[in-house]
């Protein structure tokens, strides 16, 4: 009993902690080799100008970050990356809302839509994009074939530059959407029938139960479904690179961040200037990120 | 009810019905053009919807060409592991950081979140170089090793134990339950549906993860589906009645899954969202 005084931490609260650090041990550990270490590496590399697969580095010091801000092209990736962004985001998330609200209401079936709405998300964007590339074939695509059918001109949705974005965007909306709408509605869901109630008794039209019962409730979901769309999209890679190569007249008006760091990563083996591009992404979604949560403070309401 | 609100009601189901064929129509469109000629595939005038004869010639000339069988047993083993390690190591961890008081706690937290927010291209290249050196390259472990460990899986289970009642944790340890006993036979049971919302993210990760699988396991045996898929793309361009018939292969596992599973899908994803 003589030792067990020295020890200043009670018995308990040790043990405790032993079973603590035991338990995270494993994911920490992970985490460490699998992304932090890397995470420095990364920054590190960005330092050399790299022959194949890492060998033959040359210190450039931040050469590649010279010929980044120098580079017309990173400057339309990024443009290209937050133009994704916007065109998918608040259309992704307004249509999920809307949809969710509707089958919120009385209607018949809501989880049949629900099953429906929600498969895209379980394709492999490689087989998606493959279907649409298709549907969106000029001169055999159905999308077309109904334009004309319509009257209306066909359109050259995958190589033509001013379009090939929104084509994109198109995909993406279509992809993500279920996802959203399926948490947005769950969160409907919780919400009180009473509260509805005593604004019909106020006599508030649907319009404005809407705004004022519906809106503030589900902003925290609302947020979720804002930031990790964004950060998504952000990251936007597979329906580009499985639609838009780089022999395609509509490439630069298409190319997003995370094409343009696997093309120099992986295609040009110049992993020093990949890892500069993706050091510029992480900086630009750190903003971002920055932004969104101090306007969380503003609209978010936890009750 | 007013002739207003009927019309209401018909607008809303005339919406959510053309939504529905808008997310139904291109996979319908595949499967149709999967079984249609070239000279189907392409006749504009007549416009061809319905392939004349069903024939299966696409399926059998794709499967004859590639190794679909490694790519589904590539992309199942892919999957079965990712789920097994990120739900034993993130239950684990998640247990601690919501119930357990120890030094670091908070910091080792900081790491998780962290993690989340930044973008996983920073990863790849580093840990291609890891897999690399290892020598391991075109192999199952190869495909595995990022998803060894999952902060999102570590964050989310966190959510589901502090939703949990600490009186169990009381009675378990009046009961002679150590830590280790009332984390594996009292608490982890009870966040079943927080494990089947993560299984469910970690498989359709994998599932549809095409850039590790792309760059780190480029021989033909040891793609994944996604991979796969892309490599085929590149090399029958424009043979579409092939390529979808290649899409529909890839697709068809994971629908029968949802379908079988649909309620457990969307429900566990359901059960994720908002917990920011």
């Amino acid at each position: 009993m003589a030792g067990y005084k020295r020890i200043r931490v009670p018995r308990n609260t040790w043990n405790m902690w032993l079973w603590g650090w035991f338990l995270v041990a494993p994911t920490m550990l992970g985490l460490l080799i699998l992304n932090i270490i890397p995470i420095f590496q990364t920054l590190y590399l960005s330092l050399f100008k790299s022959g194949a697969f890492g060998r033959g580095n040359q210190y450039v010091g931040i050469g590649n970050y010279e010929r980044l801000i120098a580079d017309a092209q990173v400057w339309h990736a990024v443009a290209n990356t937050l133009l994704y962004t916007v065109l998918v985001v608040p259309l992704s998330v307004a249509l999920a809302m809307i949809i969710a609200v509707l089958l919120n209401g009385k209607v018949k079936g809501t989880s049949i839509f629900r099953t429906i709405y929600f498969i895209p998300m379980i394709a492999a964007p490689a087989a998606v994009t493959m279907v649409w590339r298709w549907l969106y074939n000029p001169q055999f695509g159905l999308i077309n074939y109904v334009l004309t059918q319509l009257g209306l001109d066909p359109v050259r949705w995958t190589t033509d530059p001013q379009v090939g974005l929104i084509s994109i965007s198109l995909i993406g909306i279509w992809s993500i959407f279920g996802y959203n709408m399926v948490l947005l509605l769950a969160s409907l869901q919780e919400i009180p029938r009473d509260f509805y109630e005593a604004s019909d008794i106020d006599g508030a039209s649907k319009m404005q139960q809407f705004f004022i019962v519906t809106v503030p409730l589900v902003t925290p979901t609302l947020f979720f479904v804002f930031v990790t769309t964004i950060i998504q999209s952000m990251q936007v890679f597979d329906v580009i690179y499985m639609m838009i190569d780089v022999t395609n007249p509509a490439y630069e008006r298409t190319v997003s961040l995370v094409y343009l760091f696997y093309n120099n990563s992986f295609r040009y083996m110049d992993k020093g200037y990949g890892s500069a591009i993706v050091v510029l992404l992480l900086v630009l979604i750190m903003i971002i990120t920055y932004f969104q949560l101090k306007a969380e403070k503003k609209w978010v309401n936890y009750m | 009810m007013g002739i207003a609100s009927k019309a209401a009601k018909a607008a809303a189901y005339l919406f959510l019905i053309t939504g529905a064929a808008l997310m139904i129509i291109p996979l319908l469109w595949m499967l149709l053009t999967s079984f249609k000629t070239v000279a189907e595939s392409t006749s504009m005038n007549p416009f061809v919807f319905f392939p004349s004869v069903w024939r299966v010639d696409n399926y059998t000339r794709v499967l004859n060409q590639n190794h679909f069988s490694a790519y589904y047993v590539n992309t199942f083993l892919m999957m079965f592991f990712r789920i097994l390690c990120s739900l034993l190591f993130s239950a684990m961890a998640a247990y601690a950081f919501a119930r357990l008081q120890f030094p670091g706690r908070n910091f080792l937290f900081g790491i998780v979140l962290f993690q989340m927010m930044v973008p996983t291209q920073i990863f790849i290249i580093p840990q291609y170089l890891m897999v690399d050196a290892l020598g391991m390259r075109n192999s199952i472990f190869a495909l595995v090793f990022p998803g060894f460990v999952s902060a999102f899986g570590t964050f989310l289970l966190r959510q589901f134990f502090l939703g949990l009642p600490r009186e169990l944790e009381e009675a378990s340890k009046l009961d002679g339950c150590n830590i280790g006993q009332t984390f594996l036979l009292v608490m982890l049971p009870l966040t079943r549906s927080g494990l089947v919302a993560l299984g469910i993210f970690t498989a359709l990760f994998a599932y549809k993860d095409m850039m590790w699988p792309l760059i780190i396991n480029t021989s033909a045996q040891s793609a994944t589906l996604a991979s796969a898929l892309a490599k085929i793309q590149s090399a029958i361009s424009v043979n579409y009645p092939e390529l979808m018939a290649a899409s529909v292969l890839a697709f068809w596992p994971m629908l029968l899954v949802y379908i079988v599973f649909q309620k457990q899908f969307v429900e566990g994803i359901a059960s994720s969202g908002g917990k920011l």
